[in-house]
């Protein structure tokens, strides 16, 4: 077990890497550079004052040392200030983390609540009306665009039902029932495309293992129906589906960018856009780092969690 | 007996017409066909957009949020422009975005990567691979915005971003196709009577592995257009005054509570055109790759 969790977390370190020389070379590949920048071209202020911005900054030195320097600096915990309002990035992010954290989360536990008891009945029934209801409802999930439900979600409870939640967000730990039902629609509107997803995922995987021998091996025996369902089952059947929600997590926090901006909630994804709209670039290159190395992490501790959880992974 | 008579056997039967093995397979599929029906009848208003709608997509009438009535069917956005025509028009750009970004970039370009690390193995899988590890490290969508945002908000750039995005599935998908048909024996007769790599991929590898990337590329056709949708509805994507479902939907938001209609339709015309890429992309994974059918 040790060993596979070593082998697991070495072979991140090259991801890791890769996705901050990704990162580094992206904003480099923008025409001019962070002084064009804070000083535009319009702007006179000499080659001699450029020159030494230039230095401050350390663009006047080899690629590779301005990778190591940066690089550098992020292991430390600094991506760098915004150019509109000078903050730390890395503090910015830290502080909105939470909430875009809590909106996946929520969407996670609610779609598994959803699409797992559904998916199984869908399986065991299969062909039945409540397969094909199942089936139909999914596709739609899978097709409706979040921003969209999210925006028919507005419409409904403000114009129909005539309820708008208080605008300013009580943290969770606060007054959890507020926030939860603050939060209610965003989470809705997120979880909908995972839980057909996660639905299809456990219908498919509990076919799947109900056609094996030991079922009928199950059935010979004598063992009842329930017994059957979960010892044998469910608990094969629920790898896959892990393994969907698992990668999901990691999903929903570029989910929650769409999510964040029509709800006006200040997480990750916000940062990001808030970043995009002014050109800020840093903000850019800050947030997107930080979203790579939570999803990476996420996925790493998803994988480390199924290993413990099926004997098998660990030997394939 | 007469020779002809001993060829052609009595009661032979003929083979069946076009239209018999469309009924059959229609009989067959009929969820996949009902989602490539969807499919055409968007490209078809797509096509036939200049003939089917009333007004000019940017013509502003006098009027401003009229709800739908019988001159103006879906009504009229905030700049007094036909709520109808815009919606046919914006199924253009969408699936112009969707076909640019999947077919004409991710394709491709994975196909390329995957089947070359796939076939030569060695470093050229593991460079290419770590490559697709990497761009595997980021959430699709903050990708997207990523380079949407860097490199400035228009319509071109977004479908290189997605293009970008998608490219690395259809590289895992080629390589693991291509891994599981470069060993097989007709490959290995191939390389033995001095063939060139280019023609073994190009005559024996490629046909082999088309199926997975054909049902990856519609899959990805409706992921595409969602994509496009949430990257316009951002304001990154599409810009005004081109209609586009994702632009409408993001300024029809706005006036959501006085013309609800300004969002509505726009967010119902992606929703089925993604269903019928979705349920075509379904129906074709069946036919194609009957272990994974589902029912």
């Amino acid at each position: 077990m040790a060993k596979y969790f070593a082998k697991r977390l070495l072979l991140a370190v090259p991801t890791l890497f890769g996705v901050t020389l990704l990162v580094f070379t992206m904003v480099r590949l923008i025409p001019g550079d962070i002084v064009d920048m804070l000083v535009p071209a319009d702007i006179y202020v000499g080659p001699e004052y450029r020159a030494q911005m230039r230095a401050m900054y350390g663009l006047d030195q080899p690629i590779y040392v301005q990778y190591v320097r940066w690089i550098s600096q992020v292991a430390q915990g600094n991506l760098g200030s915004s150019l509109r309002n000078n903050e730390p990035i890395a503090k910015t992010l830290i502080t909105r983390l939470p909430l875009t954290m809590e909106l996946a989360f929520f969407s996670v536990v609610l779609s598994a609540l959803v699409a797992i008891p559904l998916g199984i009945v869908s399986a065991v029934k299969r062909n039945s009306v409540v397969d094909f209801v199942a089936r139909v409802l999914a596709m739609f999930g899978l097709s409706v665009p979040s921003f969209w439900l999210a925006s028919m979600l507005l419409l409904v409870t403000s114009v129909v039902l005539h309820w708008q939640p208080d605008l300013r967000l009580v943290p969770l730990w606060q007054d959890p029932l507020t926030n939860l039902s603050q939060l209610a629609m965003p989470i809705v509107a997120l979880s909908l495309a995972l839980m057909a997803i996660v639905m299809r995922m456990t219908r498919s995987a509990m076919l799947e293992v109900l056609r094996q021998d030991y079922m009928q091996t199950a059935r010979a025996k004598g063992l009842l129906p329930r017994v059957i369902m979960v010892r044998h089952a469910l608990r094969n059947a629920f790898i896959p589906v892990l393994t969907v929600l698992g990668i999901q997590i990691g999903g929903l926090l570029g989910g929650t960018v769409v999510i964040e901006q029509i709800f006006g909630l200040p997480g990750v994804g916000r940062t990001l856009l808030e970043g995009v709209t002014a050109r800020d670039y840093p903000v850019i290159q800050g947030t997107v780092l930080f979203i790579a190395v939570v999803f990476v992490v996420v996925n790493l501790v998803v994988d480390l969690l199924y290993a413990a959880v099926d004997p098998r992974i660990k030997y394939g | 007996m007469s020779a002809a008579t001993l060829a052609i056997p009595r009661g032979r039967v003929a083979p069946p017409t076009f239209w018999a093995r469309l009924r059959r397979e229609v009989r067959r599929y009929p969820i996949g066909f009902l989602g490539l029906a969807i499919v055409l009848v968007v490209v078809l208003l797509a096509l036939t957009a200049d003939w089917i709608t009333p007004y000019d997509p940017a013509w502003q009438i006098d009027e401003r949020l009229t709800p739908p009535n019988a001159d103006y069917v879906l009504g009229l956005d905030e700049f007094g422009r036909d709520v109808y025509s815009r919606v046919i028009y914006g199924a253009r750009v969408s699936l112009y975005a969707g076909v640019v970004s999947v077919v004409l970039i991710a394709l491709p370009v994975g196909t390329v990567l995957g089947v070359l690390a796939g076939y030569f193995r060695g470093w050229v899988d593991t460079i290419l691979s770590r490559i697709v590890d990497v761009m595997f490290a980021f959430p699709s969508i903050i990708l997207a915005i990523a380079i949407v945002g860097i490199f400035g908000a228009s319509l071109t750039n977004a479908m290189i971003a997605i293009g970008i995005v998608y490219a690395p599935t259809f590289a895992r998908i080629a390589r693991g196709s291509t891994l599981s048909v470069a060993n097989l024996d007709y490959i290995t007769a191939s390389r033995t009577i001095g063939a060139k790599h280019a023609r073994i991929i190009w005559r024996h590898v490629l046909p082999n592995i088309a199926a997975p990337l054909i049902v990856q590329t519609t899959l990805a056709l409706s992921t595409a257009i969602l994509f496009e949708a949430a990257l316009s509805f951002l304001g990154l994507g599409t810009q005004p005054p081109t209609p586009s479902w994702g632009t409408m939907l993001g300024t029809g938001r706005r006036y959501m509570e006085l013309a609800p209609w300004t969002a509505i339709y726009p967010g119902l015309a992606i929703m089925i055109t993604v269903l019928g890429f979705n349920l075509a992309g379904d129906g074709l994974r069946d036919a194609l790759d009957p272990r994974l059918r589902e029912g």
